[in-house]
């Protein structure tokens, strides 16, 4: 048979899906002992939905895995056991059950410590997926904002601090050709709550602000961040402003400003 | 591990072989479940039906009629349904299409998935839009050709072709 063909009639995507009758089914399994390259599409095509359906989960409790564990002994006599096919008949007498509940104790005991010891084992894995995961978010950042900052065909431009904050700083790394512009705001203090900083392109001959977006929570990653593109500014300020920007600038609340 | 190990551990009846089942499998399921339910503790105890059932008829899992995870996301989506069912959605699957898995990414703000869920977002968001209409319907709904080849408005001869072409796309970025 032409398996290429077979492949690309879509036939095993739908044997994955659960989405083809049961006859057909059973002609797929078969199929794919006889022949190694659907076998191989098919643990292809499961492999691409199981990645996919893992992505768009959010997060799983911990806890999760510890109640249906509860819920499989609640009901169902122990989650260890696969309902063994019990075949004991009446003739064992009482010294076996003796021995018998002598063994459960002990196996019990021993089974709730290994018990503990997994769920404190999951509970403890669950916690430094979420560590490992914020490290990797975190050195994405870094490298990215490294990345800016090192590029030659950015220029930086120094914002120095104004009457309001005269310790602060900023720089700006301005892309010229591109009209792309990345922001370092590291050396801002924490906006106030409520308050965000806002990112002005100035043109200086009439002087005209224009907003090229919102820095909301300064300390929130790496520091920098990118701004709307915009083409020949020649000057950047920050300013102060309530949540959501204002239209222009608060002067008042000029915190650095800087020439291109 | 793969299927098959796996399968050998539950019907050894070894004890670490439900953590493995679970471990493989439970985040996945609970995509498929959280998709067609949107509420995360609902989904959560629907997820936990679901491997309360996975682990009792596991013996009439029969590995000649398919593969274990598609019996699994049957499972889970039959019990999904029949959980909005129960709770008066009276929305068979009629008004599940509305919404789709991409969707669900705008719930999921943790960085925890072994694939980075910005970056998935940022291809998904590249793919057309009927692909992940297609992909939604069939694999998360579990919607028939006919219902696929009825709501999306397209051939039903191309249903899973179209769906394989996306599939495609998708097996570039999502395989390791």
């Amino acid at each position: 048979m032409d398996t290429t063909e077979y492949i690309a009639s879509g036939t095993l995507e739908f044997y994955v899906y659960g989405l083809l009758p049961e006859q057909e089914n059973i002609e797929v399994s078969e199929l794919a002992k006889k022949h190694a390259e659907i076998a191989a599409e098919i643990l292809s095509i499961e492999k691409t939905v199981i990645n996919l359906s893992y992505a768009v989960a959010p997060p799983l409790s911990a806890e999760n895995f510890e109640r249906i564990r509860a819920k499989l002994i609640e009901k169902h006599n122990g989650v260890v056991q696969l309902q063994p096919k019990r075949s004991l008949s009446g003739y064992i007498g009482w010294a076996a059950a003796v021995v018998l509940m002598i063994g459960l104790g002990i196996q019990s005991y021993k089974y709730n410590e290994a018990t503990d010891e997994l769920n404190t084992a999951t509970v403890q894995r669950s916690k430094y997926e979420v560590l490992v995961a914020d490290a990797a978010k975190k050195n994405n950042e870094h490298e990215a904002a490294l990345a800016i900052v090192r590029d030659t065909l950015n220029t930086p431009v120094k914002l120095a601090g104004q009457a309001v904050a005269p310790q602060a700083y900023a720089t700006v790394y301005l892309n010229k050709a591109k009209g792309e512009i990345y922001v370092d705001v590291a050396g801002l203090p924490k906006a106030p709550e409520g308050k965000v900083y806002q990112i002005w392109a100035l043109k200086l001959d009439p002087l005209t602000p224009t907003s090229i977006g919102l820095v909301d929570d300064n300390e929130a990653n790496s520091g920098v961040f990118k701004m709307d593109n915009y083409q020949g500014a020649q000057a950047f300020g920050i300013t102060l402003e309530p949540a959501g920007g204002s239209k222009t600038p608060t002067m008042e609340q000029l915190y650095t400003l800087g020439k291109v | 591990m793969t299927q098959e190990q796996l399968l050998e551990q539950i019907y050894k009846k070894d004890g670490k072989a439900f953590t493995a089942l679970y471990d493989m499998y439970s985040k996945s399921l609970y995509g498929v479940i959280f998709n067609l339910l949107k509420d995360k503790e609902e989904s959560e105890d629907v997820l936990q039906d679901v491997f309360v059932k996975i682990w009792k008829n596991i013996d009439t899992y029969n590995e000649g009629k398919g593969r274990f995870f598609t019996w699994i996301v049957n499972i889970a989506r039959n019990s999904s349904i029949d959980r909005l069912r129960s709770k008066g959605h009276n929305n068979s699957k009629k008004n599940l299409s509305s919404d789709n898995f991409v969707h669900i990414l705008d719930y999921n703000t943790s960085v925890t998935s072994r694939i980075d869920a910005i970056g998935i977002k940022e291809f998904i968001n590249k793919l057309k839009p009927k692909c992940i209409k297609l992909i939604d319907l069939l694999f998360f709904k579990g919607y028939t050709q006919q219902e696929v080849s009825d709501e999306l408005e397209i051939p039903l001869g191309t249903v899973k072709t179209q769906n394989r072409n996306c599939i495609g796309e998708l097996k570039h970025l999502l395989q390791d």
